[in-house]
């Protein structure tokens, strides 16, 4: 019988496609300088946050990934 | 009315404030406007849900896979969605809002009001509903009391789920105009269409996969706004200071906003209206143990569990991520208080609902604006949309616990015992998949009937405790004193039932009842509510009792797996410590107890 794919995969599988979005969008920001008009924005959060959501999304994406013994 | 839907799943939620939230705003321009890169991450949470629905539809052809996930899931997945499907969107939103007002007191209906009972729901409760193999709780009455008691539970179970889910639905939708402005046809077609697809195709296993997904989703998109936030007020030492000196410059209201007892002596000392003892036993006891341990919603996710020990363990592992909800609701409500600015640099003071409506054109905002206003303030494109994809998850993970409850039971407490006994297992999983969609058709009628009458809102947040209160003294009774017999159940459960709704209707009749009923006439609704839930629950016990006294009880060989001191449980394999479900209890209960006393 076919194993079930784990819902940490699905998760991971979000959080890369979230952190690949939100991460590209901060280096963008950054290299242009243009930055979006909100407070602490020379925090670059898209970078910082986007980067933890990729890290997190690649572990589980991988760690839970299909045909995984 | 953004904390009405908030009760919809917290139970703390029954008497809050503010019941014309959301409707006093719909002529108020959007707060947010999203970009395509927001729309895009919008975009991709849709084709997940929608995905792991169909992934999942040939996983549940089976009564026991569609209503209860195979009952294979991990203590983890269990807990995880137990809380979510506790945690809707429009909770967020409304008790940001309560804590811009009340401060930090709205997060007793997180603590005391949550983590007591969801305790004693794994440690002492779990046992026998898993042991009995009940598939709701509206069963487990069938099995200790009869079918009239699981009938009388299921039916008010059904007409309060779809009334809720379909009170949640309106709300979101106005929530989504409000912040957004989408047509509210538009946000109520396309939620409620992805929550009938992937529950109607997977059933209780893909409303449990997308709870989880839902809950990451929910702490990524709402966890920034604190943690900058914080950045910018300059820590809780530099928040606490800034609310001082708002205060002493008079531009909030004056009051203890950092902590949570300090102010509970009596029921004018603080602008809940609400004495210790309310919370503490109405709230802490009634309302919460009623809630987190008999509401099938949330019972349903946990009867899931793979074995007795994930049951037990996934309501702790809950309990530790409500614990910290306040820290994504709560904060940036607290927040609000000091780093919100109006577009030309002052300080941006909310309001009351009332107040908002009664001032249109001035660009004001209500207390429930907090959350989104805080959004729009620190998150930029891609970030926006994945706050706004929070809120989005959060309602739908409420509406796919209510309608996979409903569906399940629909088929099991109402459909099989009083309509058709003996049919096939193919055909009770059909009809679980059509009461899944016959149960968001009924909630958009409902979301549609609240548009249209207003009023309701008013009388739901009170039906809601009708029901909730006099179920827990049943189940009390049942599962923890062997003399109780059927007729006593039955009784109890119907006479407390009626002596809440007499109390609401007392009161509503006669305002002066107020400080008979809540003790003072100082007591505010919330206070009201808490005690009538707690008058009710001592109805339904006392005549249980005194019902019982006079009927025959069952033998105890009738009782096992029903009630304590009847029940041989089964042993578990011995575990680590890390793994034992006692230890990460006393755990629990210690950050509990330093939590309130930090915060004291």
């Amino acid at each position: 019988m076919e194993k079930e794919i784990s819902i940490w995969f699905f998760i991971g599988v979000l959080l890369t496609v979230y952190g690949v979005t939100i991460l590209s969008y901060g280096i963008w920001e950054l290299v242009t300088n243009t930055v979006a008009n909100v407070v602490l924005n020379n925090l670059h959060a898209p970078i910082w946050w986007g980067a933890i959501m990729l890290l997190l999304g690649i572990f589980y994406a991988l760690r839970f990934r299909p045909g995984k013994v | 009315m953004l904390e009405i839907a908030a009760t919809l799943n917290n139970p703390g939620g029954l008497t809050a404030p503010m019941v014309h939230a959301v409707t006093a705003l719909a002529t108020v321009p959007s707060l947010a406007h999203l970009g395509g890169l927001d729309i895009f991450v919008i975009a991709v949470y849709f084709a997940m849900v929608i995905w792991i629905g169909y992934y999942l539809k040939n996983k549940a052809s089976t009564s026991e896979e569609f209503f209860m996930a195979g009952r294979e899931m991990t203590a983890w997945i269990a807990g995880l969605s137990f809380v979510s499907a506790n945690l809707g969107s429009l909770e967020l939103m409304g008790w940001a809002g309560s804590a811009y007002q009340y401060g930090i007191l709205a997060a007793h209906w997180y603590w005391i009001g949550a983590i007591p009972a969801m305790l004693f729901l794994g440690m002492v409760m779990m046992p026998f509903y898993y042991v009995c193999k009940t598939h709701s709780v509206p069963g487990y009455l069938k099995m200790r009391f009869g079918q009239g008691s699981s009938t009388v539970a299921a039916f008010s179970f059904a007409f309060m789920t779809v009334l809720m889910s379909g009170v949640n639905m309106f709300s979101m939708a106005k929530v989504m105009q409000i912040v957004l402005g989408w047509d509210i046809t538009f946000s109520i077609v396309v939620s409620s269409l992805a929550v009938a697809a992937y529950v109607a195709l997977g059933g209780l296993r893909s409303a449990i996969f997308n709870e989880v997904l839902q809950f990451v989703l929910i702490w990524g998109g709402a966890l920034l706004v604190p943690i900058l936030g914080l950045i910018e007020a300059g820590g809780w030492t530099g928040l606490q200071a800034r609310i001082q000196q708002n205060i002493a410059l008079h531009l909030i209201p004056g009051g203890d906003y950092t902590h949570m007892w300090r102010s509970m002596g009596h029921f004018a000392d603080n602008p809940m209206g609400v004495h210790w003892t309310g919370i503490v036993f109405g709230l802490g006891f009634a309302i919460s143990f009623g809630y987190w341990t008999t509401d099938f919603l949330v019972v349903q996710r946990v009867l899931a569990a793979n074995s007795l020990r994930s049951a037990r363990m996934a309501p702790v592992i809950g309990s530790f991520f409500k614990m910290a909800v306040p820290f994504i609701v709560i904060l940036p409500g607290l927040l609000g208080l000091v780093v919100l600015q109006n577009p030309d640099g002052t300080h941006m003071l909310l309001h009351g609902e009332d107040y908002v409506t009664a001032h249109p054109g001035m660009g004001l905002h209500s207390y429930n604006d907090v959350l989104p206003l805080m959004l729009v303030r620190y998150c930029g494109p891609g970030l926006l949309g994945l706050g706004i994809t929070a809120l989005i998850a959060g309602f739908m993970s409420g509406m796919a616990g209510n309608v996979s409850a409903f569906a399940a039971v629909w088929t099991y407490d109402i459909y099989q015992p009083l309509i058709n006994k003996k049919a096939r297992d193919e055909h009770y999983v059909a009809v679980g998949r059509w009461a899944t969609v016959l149960g968001v058709v009924i909630s958009i009628g409902a979301a549609y009937t609240v548009m249209h009458a207003q009023g309701i809102m008013d009388y739901v947040q009170a039906l809601f405790s009708f029901f909730i209160a006099p179920l827990l003294g049943a189940v009390l009774m049942g599962m923890f004193w062997k003399r109780a017999t059927a007729a006593g159940g039955f009784w109890g459960l119907l006479l407390g039932t009626l002596t809440s709704i007499g109390l609401w209707a007392w009161v509503k009749a006669v305002p002066s009842a107020l400080s008979i009923v809540a003790l003072s006439s100082d007591a505010k609704d919330m206070a009201e509510n808490m005690y009538r839930a707690l008058w009710s629950v001592i109805v339904t016990v006392l005549v249980t009792f005194v019902v019982s006294m006079a009927t025959k009880p069952k033998p105890d060989s009738e009782l096992n797996g029903l009630v304590y001191g009847a029940t041989k449980l089964p042993t578990e394999p011995p575990v680590p410590f890390y793994k034992n479900e006692w230890c990460w209890t006393a755990i629990a209960i210690v950050v509990f107890v330093g939590l309130n006393i930090i915060f004291w």
